[in-house]
């Protein structure tokens, strides 16, 4: 994800917009974020993203939205997001020990 | 071609701030933890300013050398010999636009607009490879190109596909996926000629890997004792192999493909040393090196002012697609 936009976008107001790309690789898998790309409007995004991200069958589906619509979690805030989870160890199925008979449930 | 970047940083820039904050040396401390510890550096994540600045010269610098490098390879499109061939250049002269725009996309993580990369590149700031300002002066430059410029650009980028900074690390494992062909057809253009062709074909071979070799060992930058930024860049995982290692290894394996080929390299110092297991090779002449990098180079004007006039005459491409793009926005505001 591109970030520091606004430092950016005070030079560039006749800048294209920046979308991010998001790829499926074959029907039955989800989308996968790939890059990113400057386009005028939606469409071509699209046409770009195929140009630029799929020139040996890297996907069958594309997706891409505009930089500045996504909302991300604040790297800052990592540890107080994510670490209260470590401790959880019972959300884990490796957590039980079950006797030998039943061991594969 | 890209640790030339680091190699040629502006002095102001290598003497680091004396007076910090606490909190920064705080920052800091964890930043190089993270480093120690093989993490990595996301956009987001706090960085030192150093750092970003070192980030923000290489990947725009390795950028714009796709983006000029597509300028002498594209000079044969409409003159590759066959169908095939042209459409293969075609394929890798599109592969190098699209290179630069992941390694464009990279930078911009760093907090500088596309346009101001540009505008850095036409005003001279910035520079490019050097390999970008020779000429291919016939057909058998483009097989060569492949086989050495890419050859020697494949060595130089497989260590930064490990950088320690995400984005371009990315951005390298894609480049690197798709440039392995580059060098493959470059080899095989150049195999055709010297196995099926005429003399003077032949011959046209040898004239061009004369005129490349040593501009392509150039491309590793500047030998280690005079490179006085590669240990900082070392340190931050930007740098991986150092300039000299990877030119040993570039001549080690291309020594033996010219054998395979049938050509000879234009170096009478060449050759096997048993002893450190390594081919010795004559030296380099730096000054050439350092005139093609300040300009000077055969082609270093035509290559600026076509980048230059192709800006130019596409603004108002740009300008018309954001127009109407604004103005579909506001109809269905208004609808």
């Amino acid at each position: 994800m591109n970030s520091n936009q606004n430092a950016a976008n005070q030079s560039s107001l006749n800048e294209w917009p920046l979308w991010e790309v998001f790829v499926r690789s074959k029907s039955g898998l989800d989308h996968k974020h790939c890059g990113s790309l400057h386009a005028a409007d939606p469409q071509m995004a699209i046409q770009l993203a195929r140009d630029v991200y799929t020139r040996r069958l890297e996907g069958c589906s594309v997706w891409v939205v505009r930089s500045d619509q996504i909302v991300a979690s604040d790297p800052a805030d990592k540890g107080m997001y994510f670490d209260p989870m470590e401790d959880k160890v019972y959300r884990h199925p490796t957590f039980y020990k079950l006797p030998s008979e039943v061991d594969h449930m | 071609m890209y640790t030339q970047a680091m190699d040629q940083q502006p002095k102001e820039e290598r003497e680091r701030k004396a007076v910090r904050s606490v909190e920064e040396v705080e920052l800091e401390r964890r930043f190089d933890a993270k480093i120690d510890a093989g993490d990595f550096i996301e956009a987001k994540d706090w960085m030192p300013d150093h750092y970003r600045k070192t980030l923000l010269r290489q990947i725009s610098q390795h950028a714009h050398s796709e983006i000029v490098g597509m300028l002498p390879e594209g000079n044969w499109i409409t003159r590759a010999p066959t169908l095939k061939r042209k459409a293969i250049l075609l394929a890798k002269v599109q592969d190098e636009g699209g290179h630069g725009l992941y390694l464009y996309a990279a930078a911009e993580t760093l907090g500088t607009s596309r346009d101001q990369m540009i505008d850095a590149l036409h005003s001279g700031k910035a520079k490019y490879s050097s390999i970008f300002n020779y000429p291919t002066l016939t057909w058998a430059d483009i097989g060569t190109i492949g086989w050495l410029v890419d050859g020697a650009a494949i060595m130089n980028q497989v260590p930064i596909c490990r950088c320690s900074y995400a984005p371009y690390a990315r951005a390298m494992i894609r480049i690197c996926r798709e440039e392995s062909f580059h060098q493959r057809q470059g080899f095989d253009a150049l195999l055709v000629m010297m196995r099926d062709g005429t003399p003077e074909q032949r011959a046209m071979v040898q004239d061009a890997v004369n005129r490349w070799w040593w501009p392509s060992i150039m491309m590793f930058g500047p030998p280690d004792d005079q490179s006085p930024n590669s240990a900082q860049g070392m340190r931050w995982g930007i740098k991986r192999v150092s300039n000299d290692t990877l030119r040993q290894r570039f001549v080690d394996a291309t020594v033996e493909q010219a054998k395979v080929l049938g050509v000879t390299l234009p170096d009478p110092d060449l050759k096997w040393n048993a002893e450190r297991e390594h081919y010795d090779f004559g030296a380099i002449d730096w000054d050439e090196f350092k005139r093609v990098i300040a300009g000077e180079g055969p082609c270093n004007r035509e290559r600026l002012a076509t980048r230059q006039k192709a800006w130019d005459d596409g603004a108002w491409v740009r300008d018309a697609a954001l127009a109407y793009a604004r103005k579909q926005a506001t109809k269905q505001e208004a609808a």
